[in-house]
């Protein structure tokens, strides 16, 4: 699959969207009447144009240097976001670090999400890049999924994202293609699994307490 | 070598990755990694030493020994490469004392005292020259993240505050900053004074430990003496201020969790005295101390060109000329409104680094005394947000047993309103729902940028919270700071660094 099919898998099919059921997480337990509401949950909403303030200018700008780039964008909460397809990334980080009305020389930070729910893209990594040239931020997202979670590495253009990518590697278990030596920072080196992903259990134990039992906090009703 | 060579921990990895490759755990180890196995003449392994003998004992034989030497056999010039696992020290010395080959291999951590707690520093020296060296890191790694998504949006405050622990304020600054722009609130001015507050005298707190640690690992102990009781008089604040000397959880989504107490000005007004008395101590014994500049001056260097390729921020960035300072260029919680000046110096080293940390203190000071003022501006206001469903009820008050109940409040939800018993009940075991969405919050930690991103996916608790630890990110330039540089300077390196591994590893 690759990265353009499943971004049209997560924005276009609802059905895959995660939904919130009931009032306390729509176990049995939820006894507050209001078990049967189901409601989807909309992560990442898509802006139109006008974006507002520099927001159009950054976005012709990277769209001019690199064509194939699908206009897919949000400014939820006064942060613009473009989303990526994965085989793109290099080409838009290197435009943008390199474009002198761009300008982002640094990449502050990045992140991955795991959205289980969200199927065919359930990987997104996030980058946090910054303009100190032009103080601006911008937010790049690419998604990719269980099947195929490699995502080409932009240590290349920001070498200062080695360790960001091992930190998602592994807590994630993404690939980053191209990156040097892809090993485990944070966890022991022969550790199983990717703890930072959701469907990596919490651990813990019940704990009694003067008689009654505390369950731990995966297991506590979560509402 | 181009800065990506630099950062590789590994060398001789291929390029393409796999998820086998990746997982190789020997991968790490300089030492493993050379050993491949057709050239190593494994002498029988120590597993095999130590055998249970008749009476059930562990022994050791001792004319195998617990060192192992492997050599390759070969007519090539290479040095010899050897692996040493455990054994007396001196033995391994005296098999080294007719060779002229001295290239070794040590790990410095990651019980070093001078590692700024659990680093490990992998160390490739040739006499006492560096020729490579790769921090490792993990070891105080604590899954603050994953479990902040199992507790409520306020409960995530107490494990925040965990990570970078020299300076804790901070981590909750940006984590309510974060919360409060997915909420879409604004926090009362007087909670944005005592925010800042906090944090100037965190940040003061924090300088003093990175100045007075860096001074101890290079001989002078005085300053961190004396760092340390300055900073003793901070955490007395903040113990008056909120009960806790560490770990505040001080400041929550919507404001702050209690006001100054009733003598809380007239100690500020002591701290602040305090400061100006014995700030310029530090100044008078480290300035034009011959030992300073002498291992300082030219240590470390990163020039602009490096802290940028490097990502590097804060004093170590500040220290090249560059005043990128996030409180003067992006502003929050009112920094736009105090006076204060950005810190910079010319000389890219660890004494520029030293001397960035020293003024920022003064310019800290400043600000704390503008707070002061603002206090008794706004003396009486709220310090939390007026939205019912997302402050907490109870007019918190500090009692003499460092607990905070209000008994005026107790007494109305326990014998008045049942009504607002449930409210408080639910607030308190449900907490409060936050819309869903993404955001990325920065502040100017002592260190550096210091990030927070919160996804939210509409309920009760974070659906992701990342932290981006400026020690984290600086860590990565070690190796281009050390590497052709001496043994001696690997600790005045990581010092100008001040990373705090709570925060790294998180």
């Amino acid at each position: 699959m690759t990265a353009s099919d499943a971004l049209e898998l997560a924005t276009d099919a609802p059905t895959i969207q995660p939904v919130r059921k009931g009032m306390w997480g729509g176990g049995p337990g939820d006894v507050s009447g209001f078990g049967g509401i189901s409601r989807p949950i909309q992560y990442n909403s898509r802006a139109t144009r006008p974006y507002g303030g520099w927001f159009d200018e950054v976005i012709d700008q990277v769209l001019g240097l690199v064509p194939d780039l699908p206009e897919e964008v949000s400014t939820d909460r006064g942060e613009l976001t473009i989303y990526v397809p994965k085989d793109l990334i290099l080409e838009v980080v290197r435009a943008t670090r390199d474009d002198a009305a761009l300008r982002f020389e640094t990449c502050t930070s990045v992140c991955a999400v795991h959205y289980p729910d969200d199927l065919g893209a359930e990987l997104h990594v996030v980058y946090a890049l910054l303009s100190m040239t032009h103080n601006r931020r911008i937010r790049l997202e690419v998604v990719t999924s269980d099947e195929d979670p490699v995502v080409p590495s932009v240590g290349s253009v920001y070498p200062h994202t080695d360790w960001h990518e091992r930190e998602i590697w592994d807590m994630f278990g993404v690939i980053f293609e191209g990156h040097s030596s892809l090993t485990r920072i944070l966890m022991p080196d022969d550790w199983d699994g990717h703890p930072g992903r959701k469907d990596y259990p919490l651990g813990g134990i019940t704990m009694k307490f003067k008689g009654a039992e505390v369950p731990p906090p995966d297991e506590r009703r979560s509402y | 070598m181009s800065p990506r060579d630099e950062l590789d921990p590994v060398e001789g990895t291929e390029e393409t990755v796999d998820i086998s490759v990746a997982e190789d755990s020997e991968l790490s180890s300089p030492c493993a990694e050379s050993q491949g196995p057709e050239d190593a003449e494994v002498v029988d392994g120590v597993s095999d030493d130590y055998a249970e003998d008749d009476t059930g004992e562990v022994a050791q034989d001792d004319d195998k020994g617990a060192v192992v030497f492997e050599e390759e056999l070969t007519d090539k010039p290479e040095p010899t490469e050897y692996l040493i696992i455990g054994g007396d020290f001196d033995d391994v010395v005296a098999a080294q004392q007719n060779r002229s080959d001295e290239v070794i291999v040590i790990n410095m951590g990651p019980q070093h005292p001078s590692t700024h707690g659990v680093l490990r520093l992998e160390v490739e020296l040739d006499g006492e020259s560096v020729l490579s060296i790769r921090p490792g890191i993990g070891f105080l790694h604590s899954g603050i993240e994953k479990s902040m998504e199992y507790r409520t949006w306020a409960q995530g405050v107490t494990y925040i505050t965990r990570m970078d622990y020299v300076a804790p304020i901070f981590n909750e600054v940006v984590y309510c900053l974060a919360v409060e722009k997915l909420l879409g609130i604004d926090v009362p001015e007087r909670a944005n004074v005592l925010r800042v507050l906090t944090m100037e005298l965190g940040r003061i707190a924090n300088h003093l430990v990175a100045v007075g640690t860096g001074g101890m690992e290079i001989g002078a102990l005085t300053v961190m003496t004396i760092g340390f009781r300055e900073r003793e008089m901070i955490l007395d604040f903040f113990e008056a201020l909120c009960g806790t000397r560490m770990n505040h959880a001080y400041i929550r989504p919507g404001g702050v969790s209690i006001d100054l107490p009733d003598n809380g000005l007239a100690r500020l007004r002591t701290v602040i005295e305090w400061f100006h008395k014995h700030l310029p101590e530090y100044a008078g014994f480290c300035n034009e101390n011959p030992i300073f500049h002498a291992r300082m001056r030219d240590v470390a260097t990163m020039s602009f060109p490096q802290a940028m390729a490097m990502g590097v921020t804060g004093p170590p960035l500040r220290a090249t000329g560059y005043p990128w300072d996030l409180r003067k260029k992006q502003p929050y919680c009112g920094y736009e409104t105090y006076d204060f000046d950005v810190i910079t110096w010319d000389t890219c080293d660890a004494y520029g680094r030293f001397r960035v940390r020293l003024s920022e203190m003064w310019e800290s000071l400043k600000i704390v005394e503008q707070c002061y003022k603002r206090l008794e501006e706004t003396a009486g206001q709220p310090i939390m947000s007026t939205d019912p469903k997302i402050g907490m009820p109870g007019d918190l008050s500090l009692g003499p047993d460092g607990q905070g109940n209000s008994f005026t409040h107790v007494k109305k939800v326990m014998g008045q309103s049942m009504e607002s018993l449930i409210h408080h009940f639910k607030l308190v075991t449900e907490g409060f729902k936050v819309p869903p969405g993404q955001v990325y919050a920065t502040i100017e930690s002592p260190k550096g940028e210091l990030g927070c991103h919160i996804v939210s996916d509409g309920g009760a608790r974070p659906f992701r919270v990342h932290m981006r630890d400026p020690g984290f990110h600086h860590l990565q330039s070690v190796p281009l700071l050390c590497e052709g540089g001496m043994m001696s300077d690997i600790v005045v390196a990581v010092a100008s660094l001040d990373p705090v591994l709570g925060g790294v590893d998180r």
